[in-house]
């Protein structure tokens, strides 16, 4: 794999990191994304806006991206969208009960030194490799 | 008003982050997880964050307080059980399903295909149903009152 291939994810880190970090320096607030959008729904009035505003960032920085850089988007993992739906719900009552996910126990647990995150994203890494074997067990049986 | 504008430039910086990573490729995301046919450029993704986190998460909380505001919101929980671990299973069935985590699928949701939308749809469900399923079991068997504790940042 060439060296340029490492270059953009880690330049993305990077950029992702000083979302994180400069929300927490301005703000005091952490920048897990289940935790923000989860909490929605549960925040007192004055906690509501900023959580809004930063899912609002996040599809306009979406639009942005298919504005200067569409080539990421478009990619297709063949899956129905009723497996996509399946897949949803559990992404959504897990980060939820388990208390982050990629960016609240990945990037910012991590960051953190939590044990706690250290051990919820071995778990869903480790998950998540296990499941996508399966899949492709399935896959190539049926 | 200042914090609201901070808000949505981090959450711009974010998935502009995302995309740049290609984290916004469910395709490249499930390559990261098939160890029969490893995709590791991902890893780099983490290691770009925890390098930037790493310090600046350091040198940020020296400070007495935020900038604009009166005081960090960090997480309450530290706790590792069996709980935890079955938890994070359950998403970690459902990335490796669909390939989108929470981050990625938002801004993926910016082109509202049939995919996207029952993905995010379902996730914003999923964790509607888990904190109301909570409060209420809470409030009616625990007899916890509300408001809820503080949970993790997630």
């Amino acid at each position: 794999m060439p060296f340029s291939a490492f270059l953009a994810p880690t330049l993305g880190g990077v950029l992702i990191g000083l979302a994180v970090a400069g929300l927490l320096l301005f703000t005091g607030k952490l920048a897990g994304i289940s935790g923000v959008v989860g909490g929605l729904a549960q925040a007192e009035k004055g906690d509501r806006a900023w959580r809004l505003l930063f899912i609002f960032g996040m599809v306009g920085g979406g639009a942005l991206l298919l504005c200067v850089h569409p080539e990421a988007f478009g990619s297709t993992t063949g899956r129905t969208a009723g497996t996509l739906a399946v897949a949803g719900l559990l992404v959504g009552v897990g980060t939820r009960a388990s208390g982050g996910c990629t960016s609240g126990h990945g990037v910012c647990g991590l960051s953190l030194l939590s044990p706690r995150s250290l051990v919820a994203t071995l778990t869903f890494i480790a998950t998540g490799a296990a499941t996508v074997a399966a899949v492709r067990l399935l896959g190539s049986a049926s | 008003m200042k914090v609201l504008l901070v808000a949505v430039l981090a959450g711009v910086l974010f998935s502009i982050g995302l995309g740049v990573a290609g984290m916004t490729h469910p395709d490249k995301v499930i390559g990261f997880l098939d160890f029969a046919r490893w995709d590791p450029s991902l890893m780099f993704v983490m290691g770009g964050v925890v390098l930037v986190d790493g310090v600046l998460f350091r040198l940020i909380l020296r400070r007495p307080s935020p900038l604009w505001a009166p005081a960090f919101t960090l997480p309450g929980a530290t706790g590792i059980d069996a709980r935890l671990i079955a938890r994070a299973m359950l998403f970690g069935v459902g990335w490796g399903i669909s390939g989108f985590c929470p981050g990625p699928a938002i801004t993926s949701a910016v082109i509202p295909t049939r995919e996207t939308i029952a993905f995010v749809g379902a996730m914003f469900s999923g964790m509607a149903i888990h904190d109301g399923g909570r409060a209420l079991w809470r409030r009616s068997v625990a007899g916890i009152p509300e408001p809820l504790p503080p949970e993790a940042c997630g």
